[in-house]
């Protein structure tokens, strides 16, 4: 087990990282879907704001979801308590 | 079709080799098993295509879909029986991260998703891309949140997160409680499905369609609990995915001229935006518009002369009916005006409510075309009433979006799927791959929406009644409530506002939409089937685990044997197997659509306290049990005090309780969510510290550790 500190500094790179990707979350889903109305204009043969609720917010999310796990793993690995069952 | 064979050896390292090759070895071989099972089943599906050719009758196709994948689905539970309590409760936590991703999109997708997501948009346009982002969304928090800690702790059931995080029974008793309550809202609706699509596919009775189900269910996963249940929701996975993107890309091909309308689409959007306004600028769909208007004025001017226009109605339909036994009518003429009296409200009261409703639906088929891409439409004529109701409108979207995802993350079965796992870093990639195969059919239903829209529009609106394509029929005759057509103003062609349909339908009647053979329609319910059984078997399972885990074992009988454990546990699933379908026989539509609001209570009460206990280190029993209780609290008072349901049951007046912010009652999450989470707060700040055990505990959970050094620290009641 890592000590103290190398705890504290994993917890708070982690805490950074949700955060950062919970904001894009939340900037997707709701200030997208609040500003429906306005946000119109013509995207790659869509209207925006439906393009965004149909499509473009569900591939941010797994996209969101997919860059945790590669970021987290990542850390997992630099501060050695990876997992041996994972590559 | 050969039955992909689960594993029953375990991920045991061969001599010089380290476990991550042995994982991957055991990854390989299962997808050996599935890519098989997959190709197998794509054959089977093509013998019964060339059998349908040869002149198989329907019924046997139905059958042999209803009989081939229950079947399958019982095979894999056999194979993969166990006594062992790590096998049945969490899969031995060895399923890899791509397959314990299929499990959970099965888990997840149920048949609102299957059957009715696509008609709910079609009917809604942009508002119903709600349950879109909410659903899908959901899964951000999960993997942000909560399910890598999950696995971290590495037990058995959400309460038990709870008991242990925060100590003793009453936390765990009170996470039960609602776990328990919306597991069972949730498991009643997709045996409904179960029982209504197994009539669909083979015309046999609502309850040998439920008791049927229910033995698929049962086989699998009482005698394998979470072991045959992964294994059979991989298949199932599979299943219900063959069977909804194959029609779609079909239809992709007719009418976006590609067979992944998924990417092209837009394009038909456009279009049908185009005869849209067409329609709205037909001057024949407003004359049936103002039909509808004309009797929804009507039904509304009854209701404002009540109790009068009751009494008045009654001594009406009373006297008819003498006075046709007076002049001896024909008998067809005289039993029509005796169902007339018959069928009259029998009191003023209902009068009101049934009045009320005749003069809403009618409003509602009057009222102008709704653009389908348009966000937060209204009908209103008035400027200003119109801007009043799409901002409520568009309060209530992002309202329900976020319940809707508070309440993913804290629905159970699907956190439950977070133990399976080997490893933390396998929890995370399993969010990804569930979201990955979520989105295979959450992509294509919005899609799937617009094409069957435009298809209605340009192949049945405008077309005379003798022209009509032969699904149109079909359909209607099935039941009025798939899609009705009233010729209102009598000019022998077919106007918008004079067709109705059901939102089950557009998933359903797909195949024949899009001219396929009825093979595909065979697939399609087979599909549907697949998705109702996998959320009902992962529903049973959480359910049952959480009575002989939390309850039993932690609390009754903390010094059970294994053996004895899990015997009890599979007694329970018996039992609330049948007391569940005990209450779907009884046929509560009123419960089928009560399950959105499982997602508002599984939010309200589970997601801050799961959060907290991980994110704040300060948050304590007592806050926790005052956070779940007002979660649990303040969205069971809006919901029974608001939902008209629940207003009937407990005799309050419609309108004496005002929404609040104009929010519906399903999003009544968003009120007690933040409250909930609130009340954790200042519950743990005018209480005690959590105690030194507890804080390493939450050490613990925030860093993965390699399994050397994976011993649990030992905070109180373990």
């Amino acid at each position: 087990m890592p000590s103290g500190a190398a705890v504290q500094r994993y917890w708070q790179q982690t805490r950074r990282l949700t955060l950062a990707l919970l904001l894009l979350w939340f900037l997707v889903t709701f200030v997208g879907a609040f500003f429906a109305r306005a946000l119109r204009f013509s995207f790659l043969g869509w209207p925006f704001s439906f393009y965004m609720a149909a499509q473009g917010a569900l591939l941010v999310y797994l996209f969101i979801v997919f860059v945790y796990a590669r970021l987290q793993a990542r850390r997992d690995a630099a501060f050695g308590v990876a997992d041996p069952q994972d590559d | 079709m050969p039955a992909s064979r689960p594993v029953d050896r375990s991920v045991r390292p061969l001599a010089a080799e380290v476990p991550a090759q042995a994982a991957r070895r055991y990854s390989a071989r299962l997808g050996r098993y599935y890519a098989w099972f997959t190709a197998g089943f794509l054959l089977f599906v093509l013998l019964l295509g060339v059998g349908e050719r040869l002149g198989l009758p329907r019924v046997l196709i139905g059958y042999t879909f209803l009989f081939a994948t229950i079947g399958l689905y019982a095979g894999i539970g056999i194979m993969s029986r166990t006594t062992d309590v790590a096998e049945y409760y969490v899969a031995g936590r060895r399923v890899p991260a791509f397959f314990n991703g299929m499990a959970t999109g099965a888990d997840w997708m149920s048949a609102a998703s299957f059957i009715g997501l696509a008609g709910t948009l079609y009917l809604l346009g942009f508002d119903g891309l709600a349950f879109v982002l909410g659903w899908t969304g959901g899964y951000c928090l999960v993997a942000l949140l909560i399910a890598p800690y999950l696995r971290r702790f590495g037990q058995f059931t959400i309460p038990d997160f709870i008991g242990a995080r925060y100590g003793g029974n009453v936390a765990r008793a009170i996470a039960m409680l609602a776990a328990l309550m919306c597991s069972f809202i949730y498991v009643v609706a997709q045996i409904y499905g179960v029982g209504l699509i197994t009539t669909h596919l083979t015309n046999v009775d609502f309850s040998y369609g439920v008791f049927l189900g229910l033995a698929g269910i049962l086989v699998c996963s009482f005698l394998g609990g979470m072991r045959a249940v992964t294994w059979t929701q991989v298949a199932q996975c599979i299943i219900l995915l063959v069977a909804y993107l194959i029609p779609v890309a079909w239809l992709g091909l007719q009418h976006a001229g590609s067979p992944l309308p998924q990417v092209s689409y837009g394009a038909v959007l456009e279009r049908l935006g185009q005869r849209e306004s067409e329609l709205a600028r037909d001057p024949r769909e407003q004359a049936v518009r103002e039909v509808y208007l004309a009797r929804a004025a009507e039904a509304a001017a009854r209701v404002a002369q009540l109790p009068r226009s009751w009494q008045d109605g009654q001594e009406a339909a009373r006297r008819s009916v003498d006075a046709l036994r007076m002049r001896h009518a024909p008998y067809s003429e005289l039993r029509e005006a005796e169902r007339a009296l018959a069928r009259y409200p029998a009191s003023a009261e209902a009068a009101r409510r049934a009045w009320q409703e005749e003069a809403d639906q009618n409003a509602a088929r009057g009222a102008p075309l709704m653009p389908h891409a348009e966000p937060f439409w209204s009908g209103q004529a008035d400027p200003e009433r119109a801007e009043q109701e799409r901002s409520t409108k568009r309060w209530n979207f992002l309202a329900l979006v976020f319940c809707l995802m508070a309440g993913t993350a804290g629905l159970p079965h699907v956190l439950m799927r977070s133990y399976t796992t080997p490893t933390v870093n396998q929890a995370r990639k399993s969010v990804f791959w569930a979201l990955f195969f979520i989105l295979l059919l959450y992509l294509s239903a919005p899609a799937l929406a617009v094409l069957v829209k435009y298809a209605v529009y340009t192949q049945v609106v405008g077309k005379h009644f003798s022209e009509l394509p032969a699904w149109v029929a079909a359909w209607s005759r099935i039941d009025p409530s798939y899609l009705r057509l009233d010729d209102v103003n009598h000019d022998g062609i077919v106007q918008l506002a004079e067709l109705q349909l059901g939102p089950d339908i557009v998933v359903l009647a797909m195949p024949e939409i899009a001219g396929l053979p009825y093979v595909v329609t065979g697939l399609v319910a087979a599909g549907g089937l697949a998705a109702a059984l996998s959320t009902a078997d992962g529903l049973l399972l959480t359910i049952a685990n959480a009575l002989s885990h939390d309850l039993y074992f932690k609390m009754i009988n903390t010094t059970a044997s294994a053996a004895r454990r899990v015997t009890m546990a599979k007694v329970l699933l018996l039992v609330v197997a049948l007391v569940a379908a005990f209450v779907t026989l009884m046929r509560p539509g009123s419960i089928v659509s009560l399950v959105g609001l499982a997602f508002s209570l599984a939010a309200a009460s589970l997601f801050p306290a799961l959060v907290l206990g991980v994110f704040w280190r300060r948050a304590n029993a007592a806050g926790a049990i005052a956070g779940m209780l007002t979660g649990f609290g303040v969205c069971a008072y809006y919901i029974a005090t608001r939902y008209p349901f629940f207003q009937g049951m407990l005799g309050l007046a419609p309108d004496g309780w005002p929404l609040w912010l104009g929010i519906d009652p399903i999003s009544a999450g968003v009120f007690a969510v933040p409250l909930g989470f609130a009340a954790i707060v200042v519950g743990s700040l005018a209480t005690a510290r959590p105690d030194a055990a507890s804080a390493r505990f939450v050490d613990f959970l925030r860093m993965p550790a390699p399994p050397a050094a994976q011993d649990l620290p030992a905070p109180k009641n373990r």
